[in-house]
């Protein structure tokens, strides 16, 4: 007698690979193979997502990362973290300054007029949301046209390299309480465990790789009345940050090249200070690499939930450490519920025995 | 994929930190050390906690097995094998306990005693035994390091209440060393008794959750029970209480898979599958069956 129906594991991961390899190409003649550059320009927010969820700034790896996970995005992500695992760190990275992002956007939904001016820029926050079926049949010469026309009709600007933050005005009036300078290093999650209550670098870092829906659905929860932030949107600032690195002989700060990223400070309400000392609004931080500013918005609703959470006691779930922090990662929670596919006969062998024997004292205390 | 990729696929640091990790659970038996845990290419949940303490230990003159459901065979355990065997190039691998040096084990502990030359790491899905009746992380750290089980005594004596029976079916809760309790993975209860007084050093890996646990050679290991209502394993009796005989190799001392035939009746055979192997080759060959071992193993 042969062994029962778990014989032959090598054989089917082989076939499922192969199926999953034909799904991935199977395509009408016309089709072409998706070019890394495609994905990465034409996908450019999906691929921001993965760059922010697989906490590694590489837009390439991370489009390829999309293709060969057939544009799920929490099988992308987690290749890309995967990769990561495998390089060691090599350096802290100095304190950048985001005052000196690129902007592409920059908004303040606190004030009419900010320093340096609101920028629209690229939001598909007033886009009508018809279907474009005239995307459905596009060629090469409508892209060139498209940029074409767009060159066209830009005016040469002559954008300011750097544009003040919103917030730095806020300070300077008295609004917000001043930059206290933090003598802890910050915390990498890469490489330290959470044992809870973690440092807000900690959370701040556990947030800019969470998964976006997740982060959402927890902001979510606060906004709608589990909590009580009441967010005003101080700043929120797309952009291609130079990262500033010491070089290697000279030590003198020098770029080491640019991220695209999103960030995000949010105001929210003053809160009584024990302290006595003048009341000021409190802040609320999300960055994180990408344009994504449903993430960058709900990381800073989370973070000023969370310091509420640590000053008087988590009173919802957004504004407890460890609910909102050990729940968040896509790689985590999506590998957890993947696994209940694995086997499980014998745990549930021992479920079978323990409901057989309480059946049966059941079934004896009743015919008594 | 190996070109571009450390031996053991994480870098030495991180295998570093894995071992101390390691060294300190051995030190403090039961005591759930956290660690980093890097991102493995498998899922969270797949074995990633395991897999980790598996690469962070291996080298090149290690033999090692990888079991699923007691099975080398079954998806997952292939899976895990041929990773390590792909990322730690020169690695012996083998589906017979007797000649691993290192067992990786889903869900069980193999049949046959481990010896003191053995290492048994366990995949652990939770960590922590005391999450049935604490959810803050925070709170049960607090309760571990005062030894405080009460509610988890109360759990079960509420289960005897309500059903007459402990419903803990797998992941028993067990005291080790006589202070932290731990969640012994999700073997079966019948593989419980075999964490105490193990000549073989069992360590449990939890990936996801980011904690190490060690049961060192020789350690008492109890499950939690009550004078009155003594620890029980499955039990694998029919209805006339004599004990069923696995299908296959007609072994009467092991733990036995369930299989539901065609026609809806019900067949038994060994969960470990080696276990079952030998013990049909055994037989085969003391009947005279059998003469050649080649055969024997492919029987």
């Amino acid at each position: 007698m042969g062994y029962v129906a778990i014989k032959g594991g090598g054989k089917a991961i082989r076939g499922a690979e192969d199926v999953l390899e034909v799904l991935r190409t199977a395509e009408a003649d016309t089709g072409a193979p998706l070019t890394i550059n495609t994905i990465e320009h034409q996908l450019r927010l999906l691929t921001s997502r993965i760059v922010s969820e697989g906490g590694l700034y590489h837009p390439e790896l991370a489009a390829l990362a999309i293709k060969q996970s057939q544009g799920d995005t929490l099988e992308a992500a987690f290749a890309l973290r995967a990769y990561r695992s495998t390089k060691p760190r090599l350096m802290q990275t100095p304190i950048q300054n985001t005052a000196n992002m690129r902007l592409i956007r920059r908004i303040s939904s606190a004030f009419k007029d900010i320093p340096g001016g609101q920028m629209l820029g690229p939001t598909y926050d007033y886009a009508l949301r018809l279907m474009r079926l005239d995307l459905a049949n596009e060629s090469p010469t409508h892209f060139r046209d498209i940029a074409r026309k767009f060159l066209a009709e830009t005016p040469e600007s002559d954008l300011p390299d750097t544009f003040p933050k919103v917030v730095d005005a806020l300070r300077e009036e008295g609004l917000l309480p001043s930059v206290q300078a933090s003598a802890a290093e910050p915390f990498d999650i890469t490489r330290e465990p959470l044992i809870f209550p973690v440092p807000r670098s900690a959370a701040l870092a556990t947030m800019a790789r969470a998964e976006t829906g997740s982060l959402l659905a927890l902001a979510y929860s606060n906004m709608r009345g589990y909590g009580d932030v009441h967010p005003t949107i101080a700043e929120l600032r797309v952009g291609y940050l130079p990262v500033m690195l010491p070089h290697p002989i000279t030590g003198v700060l020098t770029e080491a090249g640019e991220v695209l990223m999103t960030e995000c400070e949010v105001v929210a309400m003053y809160e009584d200070d024990s302290n006595k000392g003048t009341p000021t609004f409190t802040l609320g931080y999300g960055a994180c690499f990408g344009h994504n500013e449903v993430k960058a918005i709900s990381m800073a609703i989370l973070d000023r939930a969370l310091q509420k959470g640590m000053k008087d006691g988590a009173s919802n779930p957004s504004e407890d450490q460890e609910f909102v922090l050990l729940h968040v990662d896509g790689v985590d929670s999506m590998g957890f519920a993947s696994h209940y596919k694995m086997p499980h006969y014998v745990t549930f062998q021992s479920d079978m025995d323990r409901l057989r024997a309480t059946q049966k004292k059941h079934e004896e205390r009743s015919a008594q | 994929m190996s070109a571009g990729y450390n031996f053991g696929f994480m870098d030495e640091h991180a295998k570093k930190e894995v071992r101390r990790a390691i060294l300190k659970a051995i030190a403090i038996p039961g005591y759930q050390v956290p660690y980093s845990s890097r991102e493995m290419p498998m899922g969270r949940g797949f074995g990633t906690g395991g897999l980790q303490i598996t690469l962070s230990l291996i080298g090149a003159d290690e033999t090692l097995k990888v079991i699923d459901q007691g099975s080398d065979d079954s998806v997952n355990a292939v899976n895990l094998r041929q990773f390590v065997e792909l990322t730690c190039p020169g690695v012996n691998t083998t589906t017979h306990l007797n000649e691993a040096t290192l067992i990786q084990s889903r869900h069980r502990i193999p049949e046959v005693p481990l010896t003191p030359e053995q290492v048994l790491v366990l995949q652990v899905p939770y960590p922590d035994p005391l999450v049935v009746v604490e959810p803050s992380e925070d709170k049960r750290k607090i309760m571990h390091g005062e030894a405080d089980y009460a509610r988890l005594l109360v759990k079960l004596y509420e289960d005897i209440v309500k059903f007459d029976e402990i419903t803990i079916s797998h992941r028993y809760p067990t005291r080790i060393n006589g202070h932290y309790v731990i969640d012994p993975s999700p073997i079966p209860r019948w593989d419980v008794p075999k964490l105490n007084d193990s000549s073989a050093l069992i360590l449990f890996g939890a990936g996801r959750e980011k904690k190490i646990y060690a049961v060192p050679p020789h350690t008492k290991a109890e499950p939690l029970a009550f004078d009155d209502v003594p620890f029980r394993v499955e039990s694998f009796n029919d209805a006339a209480g004599n004990r069923r005989p696995c299908e296959r190799c007609a072994a009467t001392d092991s733990f036995l898979d369930e299989y539901i035939n065609e026609d809806g009746s019900k067949r038994y055979q060994c969960s470990d599958s080696d276990y079952c192997d030998s013990t049909l080759k055994n037989s085969l060959l003391k009947n005279g069956v059998l003469a050649n071992t080649k055969e024997a193993a492919h029987a």
